[in-house]
């Protein structure tokens, strides 16, 4: 699928606020709603817009820590991927899963209250994960999503 | 000082946030009014930050992510100011952290081919400003995508 200089204009304007009715985003590229409304279906259809999500404050909905794990699975070849994925993946505090090559075979985004929170976590739900091997944590101290290459 | 009602509204926005005020209010046994209200003031709070659209990189030609996890030279007085300034500049960057541990910056990249992205690392990455030690790490898949807060 083909994008012109205004579908790149249009996502950008998702990605900075996709609440904005498609009236809205018209205006700002000079398209009638009608246009606008066509252009979104079809970056939709085409599969470039996936959709919306929330942006919360995490902090201030209490969630104070966020940690970056990386994980090596200790017995490969004995453990299910599909097992341990399927279980990593129901835990609620574990907000990103990604299979990864390089030096881990992992990259787990857990949130947590605090820092106890957060051990409680890794602890009890993370470390009793089938074949789980080393765990590297990294705490994250700040995050910005760039627009991308549009 | 959020109560059930505010979380339960969270809870359902969060899972699909193309719903409509009324559809939402429903479902969180609100009427619309209250809804527009309890919305409108964790708005106000800053609570809720507001929509952004997920846009599928791999269907716009980007099918490779890579995690660039950087270790700077913090013997240099603002490495990490000067660091990140510059890596705002390379379009192809689509997540920025920084960490407390081992590594002291993700670099969340997109490309579009193997031959992108080695041409990005060598002209656009490597040449970042006070990097002491880099790791690539390939994406292979997405066992769970952002899903939100365990609200």
């Amino acid at each position: 699928m083909t994008l012109d200089d205004l579908d790149r204009a249009l996502l950008r304007l998702m990605v900075a606020d996709a609440a904005q009715p498609a009236s809205a985003l018209g205006r700002q590229l000079g398209l009638s709603q009608p246009a606008t409304w066509r252009r979104i279906r079809r970056l939709q259809e085409g599969g470039i817009l996936r959709g919306r999500r929330l942006q919360l404050d995490a902090e201030r909905l209490g969630f104070g820590v966020t940690v970056f794990l990386g994980l090596k699975l200790a017995t490969k070849g004995r453990v299910s991927l599909e097992d341990f994925e399927r279980a990593v993946g129901a835990i609620p505090e574990v907000q990103v899963v990604t299979h990864v090559l390089g030096l881990y075979d992992y990259r787990l985004r857990v949130v947590a209250r605090d820092l106890a929170d957060f051990e409680r976590v890794l602890r009890r739900r993370i470390m009793t994960l089938p074949g789980v091997g080393n765990v590297e944590a990294n705490v994250m101290l700040s995050e910005e999503r760039r627009p991308g290459p549009l | 000082m959020l109560d059930d009602k505010d979380r339960a509204l969270l809870r359902r926005l969060q899972a699909d946030p193309s719903l409509t005020v009324p559809e939402l209010a429903a479902l969180a046994g609100l009427t619309a009014g209250q809804a527009t209200r309890r919305l409108d003031r964790m708005t106000a709070d800053g609570v809720i930050r507001g929509q952004t659209a997920v846009i599928d990189w791999a269907a716009l030609g980007y099918p490779l992510q890579v995690s660039l996890r950087v270790t700077l030279d913090k013997t240099v007085p603002g490495a990490f100011d000067a660091f990140l300034a510059a890596a705002r500049e390379v379009a192809e960057v689509l997540e920025i952290q920084t960490f407390l541990g081992r590594v002291d910056v993700r670099l969340a990249l997109v490309a579009r081919d193997l031959a992108h992205y080695q041409d990005l690392y060598r002209r656009r990455i490597l040449s970042l400003p006070h990097i002491a030690d880099i790791e690539a790490l390939m994406d292979v898949a997405a066992v769970k995508s952002e899903t939100g807060l365990p609200l």
